[in-house]
């Protein structure tokens, strides 16, 4: 999805990067898996055998069909209302990399914007931002994601809002570095003395050398909004409970944990493994990547 | 160490803890949407909610309101909580100890079970031994604390572990009602051992989940600041002594890699104290983590607010501990 | 200065040492069959210019060489018993009684993280088996005997607090505190000021003397080792290039380097006198012997 444009994109100026993307490991481990996950997401409608949200209180409770009181055409058996597990872990996926792809991108837009000026411009304007970063990393993040949602009300557009709040300052941090980093190349200084203006410099110039390593960020922000939509919509803030999301499955599992465990194992899993996916092709993507940011 | 230096960390909280108390004030009270209608139940009146606002000040222009504020903060006063029905600074101080117990024995744990791993991967240095070490903590690493509470809970249930308890901090069927809300401090102190057993029962695997990111981050620091430190020229005198590999790991190397470790895994602790907010919930331990969760569910606007200062008082509390830890183990800070 | 012929058999004893250091494609050798004997209480020059492979004999001999280093061929006698391949828990025996280290640089070799008495304290408990009381006691003595002032106050301070003379007088006393028979000495007196040197050079002799221990001395300086050593090898390459009594070695040099070597040496009776690098020629013409002699090795097999 964003993520395939994102890396063709990059990988168009140099066409080493393609290849050099291709033969690492974790980036293709990492991107199939991510890849299996958009494609259950996208065609959900297609492929859930179930309608996610249908109650059935007569198939309460149907364990998963490698138990022998399965029931035909509930793979993975169904919750405490009778719903389709299998059907609401691929409309969970939706909501999942949805707000992924989402919030990353809001907290990169926020945090690469306010980095880029404190990089580039300093003096006071640094010393505000960065004043900043620093307070807002005195806050427990969860914490401050579960009171910015309750604030703003539920739903997915508070979640996305509160992670990007939250987590801009990662973006910050790094970009805010690395352009006071490609500040002092030639290029730029070239670029002064050609007479071109500041913004100009900055968007033209410095953005796209940054880019490497936003894509990196980018990739593991993802992932750590999967986390935080799990845990949002684990205490009931993010969709209302009927939807199905993969935080609101493993919460109505751990109420009924007694009677079904395998309500908690399945989105438990689900989670861990697109977490994983996203990590190893983050970390993969910044091993790929690494030459073309130093150059 | 020298006590400036203490004080001088201690004055620079200031700004900062102001930093959070305005930051709280605006996403509180500026943010869209009126904090009263968090407070309302349904069938509320416009007298019922013009009553409340008097009540809370929120009348009042936004400066004024901001002014009384800090002013009610630097008095220590923190309201009523609405859902309690309580002063909101006694509610917290009752729970706070809690939620200090438990992250003092997860960083415990964090810090014992991350530094044996250390230890093991540079004693076997290059050998299948560091690989596993390595393995096992890019592996826990990649699991959130509140995955890994969920998955011990999942572990119990589905091994029927009856003996360890998944939710609580006490047994039902220990009668020790403390003094002080320190239950493991104090029931070790007044030799209640059957209390001391049931609440070190119930704080294991809250503390184990909240601990584990942090003893792999340890783990991998803290190997690789080993690892720098046993190619130094100190590590072939020690050879030359004739101490044993494992005398030269533990003793002469791994005390030259704490200071390094501690600069680079300390705001890591800060990440294990935020964590008690879910993990508390998750196994029902009556901390303030576990309070802030009810509190937001319930609106309860004061105690929110109570509690999310709380948690960064603790956060820069962490990050001192951090600093003084810092001074004590290098030698160059402790005679400044 | 004469050695006296050795009554008893030498205290080290190297015979045709051969060591690399492994490559991703093929090894590097450093030693081309190096063979030298010190007899019980000699003072040994080993010198050679950096590159020689002087400092990789004293690690050999100590069992400290790095991990990538391979001893190929010959071996190393202590006390007549070959330690060549000594098992890791002998070797530590062998450690503190038998040897010890004078290394090169006392800013680095000793422990930032221990107090200064601790780390003399330790090598006495662990090898003499003394008790805390008298392990203390013994360092407050060792300490005194390298001539450091105020010894009850420097065993409860830390490396960073000494200078570095007083670092080096620290590491003698390790040394010579369990009392080895043989004790490497690596570049010494390198890293300290010119004032500072001669006084630790006296030292070690004094120490030497006074213990009656065999020193092996590597060094650069051949100023130094006319002022300490008893007998001189002269290094390059990997190789023995000459070796016999320091007199004879500095007043009648048998190999063309070891002139090179002296007239590259200050001179403290000549301070003005002209100094004359060693000619390339001399040396492009060693470092092709080197390689030629690798060559007819490798056709051995």
């Amino acid at each position: 999805m964003a993520e395939a444009a994102a890396v063709t994109g990059a990988a168009s100026p140099t066409g080493g990067t393609a290849r050099r993307l291709l033969a690492n490991p974790r980036v293709v481990l990492g991107g199939a898996v991510l890849v299996f996950f958009a494609l259950a997401a996208l065609f959900a409608p297609l492929i859930a055998p179930h309608d996610p949200v249908e109650q059935d209180l007569l198939l309460q409770y149907v364990p998963p069909a490698w138990s022998d009181k399965a029931e035909a055409g509930y793979l993975f058996g169904t919750d405490n209302l009778g719903r389709d597990i299998l059907s609401r872990l691929i409309y969970g996926a939706r909501v999942a990399l949805f707000v992924a792809v989402a919030a990353a991108a809001a907290a990169g837009l926020l945090g690469t914007a306010l980095g880029l000026l404190a990089g580039y411009l300093g003096g006071w304007v640094d010393t505000v931002i960065s004043r900043l970063v620093e307070i807002w990393m005195a806050f427990p993040a969860v914490l401050l994601s579960i009171v910015l949602v309750a604030v703003m009300g539920t739903g997915l557009h508070s979640v996305i809002i509160a992670i990007a709040v939250i987590d801009w300052t990662r973006f910050c941090r790094v970009v805010r570095a690395e352009t006071m980093a490609q500040k002092q190349q030639d290029y730029v200084a070239s670029a002064v003395t050609v007479g071109l203006g500041r913004m100009r410099i900055l968007w033209r110039e410095i953005l796209p050398n940054v880019l490497p390593l936003l894509i990196v960020l980018f990739t593991l922000e993802m992932g750590i909004a999967v986390i935080v939509e799990a845990i949002l919509s684990y205490v009931n803030l993010s969709l209302a409970s009927d939807f199905p999301t993969w935080g609101g499955m493993i919460s109505d599992g751990r109420k009924y944990v007694n009677q079904a465990p395998w309500l908690m194992i399945l989105p438990i899993l689900c989670v861990i493994a697109l977490v994983l996916a996203l990590n190893a092709l983050g970390d993969g993507l910044k091993d790929a990547l690494d030459p073309v940011m130093r150059r | 160490m020298s006590w400036t230096f203490l004080l001088r960390r201690l004055l620079l909280a200031i700004p900062t803890l102001f930093g959070v108390a305005v930051i709280v004030f605006v996403l509180l009270r500026v943010v869209p949407g009126d904090p009263i209608a968090m407070l309302i139940g349904p069938g509320a009146t416009e007298a019922d909610i013009a009553e409340l606002r008097r009540l809370y000040g929120l009348d009042e222009s936004i400066a004024l309101q901001f002014v009384y504020y800090l002013r009610d903060l630097a008095g220590g006063d923190f309201g009523t909580s609405i859902s309690m029905r309580q002063d909101v600074m006694e509610l917290v101080l009752g729970r706070l100890p809690v939620t200090i117990e438990l992250c003092l024995v997860a960083m415990l744990v964090a810090v014992g079970l991350g530094g044996a791993m250390a230890l093991a991967g540079a004693y076997w240095r290059g050998r299948s031994g560091e690989a596993a070490v390595d393995g096992a903590a890019g592996f826990i690493l990649a699991i959130p604390d509140f995955l890994w509470a969920l998955l011990f809970i999942l572990f119990v249930v589905v091994f029927a572990l009856d003996g360890l308890p998944i939710s609580g901090r006490i047994g039902h069927d220990v009668a020790f009602r403390g003094a002080t809300g320190f239950l493991l401090v104090e029931s070790l102190l007044r030799l209640r051992l059957d209390a001391f057993g049931s609440v070190l029962l119930h704080t294991i695997l809250p503390a184990l989940a909240l601990a584990l990111p942090l003893a792999a981050i340890v783990a991998r620091v803290l190997k690789t600041s080993i690892n720098e430190a046993m190619t130094q020229d100190y590590i072939l005198m020690a050879r030359v002594k004739g101490f044993s590999r494992a005398r030269i790991v533990g003793r002469e190397a791994l005390r030259n890699a704490l200071v390094p470790t501690v600069t680079l895994t300390g705001v890591q602790f800060t990440f294990l104290v935020g964590g008690t907010v879910l993990v508390e919930k998750i196994f029902s331990y009556p901390g303030i983590g576990n309070m802030a969760i009810d509190a937001v569910i319930n609106r309860d606007l004061p105690l929110i607010q109570g509690l999310v200062l709380t948690f960064a008082v603790l956060f820069i509390a962490v990050n001192l501990l951090v600093d003084v830890s810092y001074a004590l183990l290098n030698p160059r800070m402790r005679h400044g | 200065m004469t050695a006296t012929p050795p009554a008893v058999g030498p205290t080290l004893s190297v015979r045709d040492l051969h060591l690399a250091i492994a490559g991703r494609r093929r090894d590097t050798p450093i030693l081309r069959g190096v063979s030298l004997d010190i007899a019980p209480g000699e003072v040994h020059g080993l010198v050679g210019e950096s590159g020689a492979g002087k400092t990789m004999i004293g690690k050999a001999v100590l069992g400290i060489q790095p991990s990538r280093a391979r001893i190929a061929a010959g071996s190393v006698l202590f006390d007549g018993r070959d330690i060549t391949h000594l098992p890791e828990r002998e070797r530590r025996r062998l450690m503190g009684r038998g040897m010890g280290l004078i290394p090169q640089d006392p800013m680095t070799s000793l422990n930032p993280a221990h107090r200064i008495g601790a780390q003399i304290a330790d090598v006495l408990r662990l090898h003499l088996g003394l008790d805390r009381a008298a392990a203390g006691a013994r360092t407050l003595e060792l300490l005194n005997e390298v001539h450091i002032r105020a010894p009850e106050r420097v065993v409860r301070q830390y490396p960073h607090e000494l200078s570095g003379g007083m670092r080096q007088r620290v590491s003698i006393a390790i040394a010579f505190a369990c009392r080895p028979k043989l004790i490497v000495a690596d570049e010494p007196t390198t890293a300290l000021d010119v004032t500072v040197q001669r006084q630790v050079l006296a030292l070690i002799k004094r120490m030497q003397a006074q213990e009656d221990a065999s020193i092996l001395f590597v060094t650069h300086d051949l100023g130094v080792v006319a002022k300490i050593c008893d007998r001189v090898t002269v290094l390059h390459g990997g190789r023995v290039l000459e070796t016999g009594a320091t007199r004879r070695i500095v007043e009648a040099p048998g190999h063309d380097y070891t002139r090179a070597l002296i007239a590259a040496t200050p001179r403290h009776d000549r301070p003005g006198g002209l100094l004359r690098p060693v000619p390339e020629a001399l040396t492009a013409r060693l470092d092709a012997e080197a390689l030629a002699y690798d060559a007819a090795r490798g056709s051995h097999g």
